[in-house]
């Protein structure tokens, strides 16, 4: 598994706050999931890495290139998707995302033949002649998808791609950046907030927060074999529960409702909890093992609970 | 069918070297602008004083009365260059919405994710008002050159008047060139470009105003200084050689010119940028 994109200790910071601060990470071929909370500096690693923001230290490489030296052979090699609403005025979709294409060095008939290709690939073929201002959420986050792969860029940067969107859609858009990355042969690396979006179409992971790497790796792995979490209901003071077990060294958080997650370490077993819980006079109600999420590693990385 | 299934072809084709990405900025927009009947009409009308001065040549060049009234000088195509400062002024007016909306739908990070650099860019934006410009000025005045020698039949006037060709080039030119990167500074300014707009005319006609009324008080014409098209006269008036008083010496009317040029460049340099920190 080659890397597409090394950073070795780059920090990027607006003003007096840093937005990243000596971050380390490399990001394999296939889809990686770049996740965080909101502020965690995603976006300003994808705005570095594409050479937008020039780092206050650090080196970073994509696709082999060094960003300081090579912005515009690696911008030709990558595709950009934007968080934020993003068109050119008064143009229709086919001649938007053909001018892309031109921006990204195709010949004027081949960026045209591959808009159209490309539009019913994101599923706009219907809609390429409706100018881009009339579109809905959902179709102006489809464009922007459109525009990033005209030019069949070696790397795509996905920076939260299924905002806004309604359940079908985002369904549809997950399944075209599954497809994307697993069939497609194109890497992609996915920035997002939604820890399923990033479950479901990523292998690997990096997760940042305050600016830093909190955990990276195949999400595989990093969710551990099952059965060491378990969701457990008790009756009593639920609180103060969750209080006694972070005591006792295990990394619990709340979820829906009542119910906890709670990660029991092997050589305690669950028997453990019953014991922990007749001592705080709390009752079990429910305990079943888990399946552990990726929400669980975010949890654990992030230090939520 | 879900949409994934519909195909993806990965692309083996030629890719243009970079660098060449100005000129399809600058082309897109140029035949965008074209677009529009209005900025058709107002190309055509400006081109209405052109038929009335190849008008009076024709008749200056056949007729040896009128040649006495309305003879062929170089004064004559400095004069056109000046009455063409109103087409000059609805063109680059018409142009205002260049960065403005890029700015307004955030196109700016689209364009800077390209493999393209910021100049790139900005000359890609300065280039349709500079042609339009050209079209309105350097254009006509030529053809009205070469209608003189074709009316003429000789090379008579040419040969007598040889920097006129260079002049007219020369002061369309600087009159473009500070236009246009006018126009594109303060279309960076802005998400909108109806303010862009009013800017711009503001600050011609508000410069104009001021400066006549500061003559007025006191009574000298230094304060042609601040005013552009007062500036852009003195200039006229060196390259076509003219008789009169300019109002400041021609090297401080270049100055205030290229401390505009200096200043858009200076805008374009903050604006132009995919992420704007605010600090």
């Amino acid at each position: 598994m080659t890397t597409v994109v090394d950073l070795q200790r780059v920090s990027v910071r607006y003003g007096r706050q840093w937005a990243l601060r000596d971050v380390s990470a490399t990001f394999p071929s296939g889809a990686v999931g770049l996740l965080g909370p909101n502020g965690a500096g995603k976006s300003t690693m994808i705005k570095a890495l594409l050479g937008l923001l020039p780092p206050d230290s650090g080196d970073m490489h994509v696709l082999g290139l060094d960003v300081r030296r090579s912005p515009l052979q690696i911008r030709g090699r990558i595709g950009y998707m934007p968080e934020n609403d993003s068109h050119i005025p008064r143009m229709n979709a086919v001649t938007f995302v053909a001018y892309c294409g031109e921006l990204a060095g195709l010949p004027p008939a081949d960026a045209m033949q591959r808009a159209h290709e490309v539009l019913y690939y994101v599923g706009l073929g219907e809609a390429r002649y409706r100018n881009i201002e009339q579109y809905s959420t959902g179709m102006k986050q489809r464009i922007k998808l459109a525009q990033a792969l005209v030019h069949d860029p070696s790397l795509l940067f996905l920076d939260e791609p299924t905002n806004g969107m309604d359940p079908k859609g985002r369904d549809e858009m997950l399944e075209l950046i599954r497809d994307i990355a697993h069939n497609k042969q194109i890497n992609l690396i996915l920035s997002s907030h939604l820890l399923p979006d990033v479950e479901y179409t990523c292998d690997h992971v990096v997760v940042l927060d305050k600016g830093g790497v909190a955990t990276a790796g195949p999400i595989a792995s990093l969710k551990g074999p099952g059965g060491r979490v378990f969701e457990l209901r008790v009756k009593g003071d639920a609180d103060q529960f969750m209080v006694a077990m972070r005591a006792a060294g295990l990394e619990s958080h709340a979820t829906d409702e009542d119910v906890m997650r709670v990660f029991v370490p092997d050589e305690r077993g669950p028997r453990f909890l019953f014991s922990l819980a007749a001592q705080h006079h709390v009752q079990v109600r429910h305990l079943r093992p888990s399946v552990p999420t990726l929400e669980d590693v975010f949890a654990k990385a992030v230090g939520e609970g | 069918m879900p949409i994934h299934d519909q195909g993806y072809r990965h692309y083996s084709g030629q890719r243009a070297p970079h660098g060449s990405a100005w000129w399809v900025i600058a082309r897109t927009h140029m035949m965008s602008a074209l677009r529009y009947r209005w900025f058709i009409v107002v190309l055509v009308i400006a081109w209405v004083p052109f038929l009335v001065r190849g008008v009076q040549i024709y008749f200056a060049s056949t007729n040896a009365q009128v040649a006495q009234i309305l003879a062929t000088t170089p004064d004559t195509f400095r004069e056109f260059l000046s009455q063409q400062r109103l087409f000059v002024f609805l063109v680059i007016i018409m142009q205002s919405g260049l960065i403005a909306d890029d700015r307004r739908t955030n196109a700016l990070q689209l364009y800077l994710s390209k493999p393209l650099t910021r100049v790139e860019y900005i000359l890609g934006k300065l280039m349709p008002p500079l042609a339009f410009v050209l079209g309105v000025t350097l254009l006509p005045a030529l053809v009205l050159l070469i209608l003189q020698i074709v009316f003429a039949g000789s090379l008579t006037f040419l040969s007598a008047n040889l920097f006129l060709m260079p002049a007219i080039v020369l002061f369309s030119l600087v009159q473009g060139l500070v236009s246009a990167f006018a126009i594109v500074a303060l279309s960076s300014l802005s998400k909108s470009r109806r303010f862009v707009a009013i800017m711009y005319a503001g600050i011609v006609f508000f410069t104009a105003a001021v400066y006549q009324v500061l003559r007025l008080i006191t009574s000298s014409r230094s304060w042609a200084v601040i005013s552009p098209g007062e500036m852009l006269d003195v200039i006229a008036n060196a390259i076509f050689r003219g008789r009169g008083e300019p109002a400041v010496p021609v090297y401080i009317a270049v100055l205030a010119i290229a401390v505009i040029i200096g200043l858009a460049i200076l805008i374009l340099e903050r604006r132009i940028r995919a992420v704007e920190v605010v600090a």
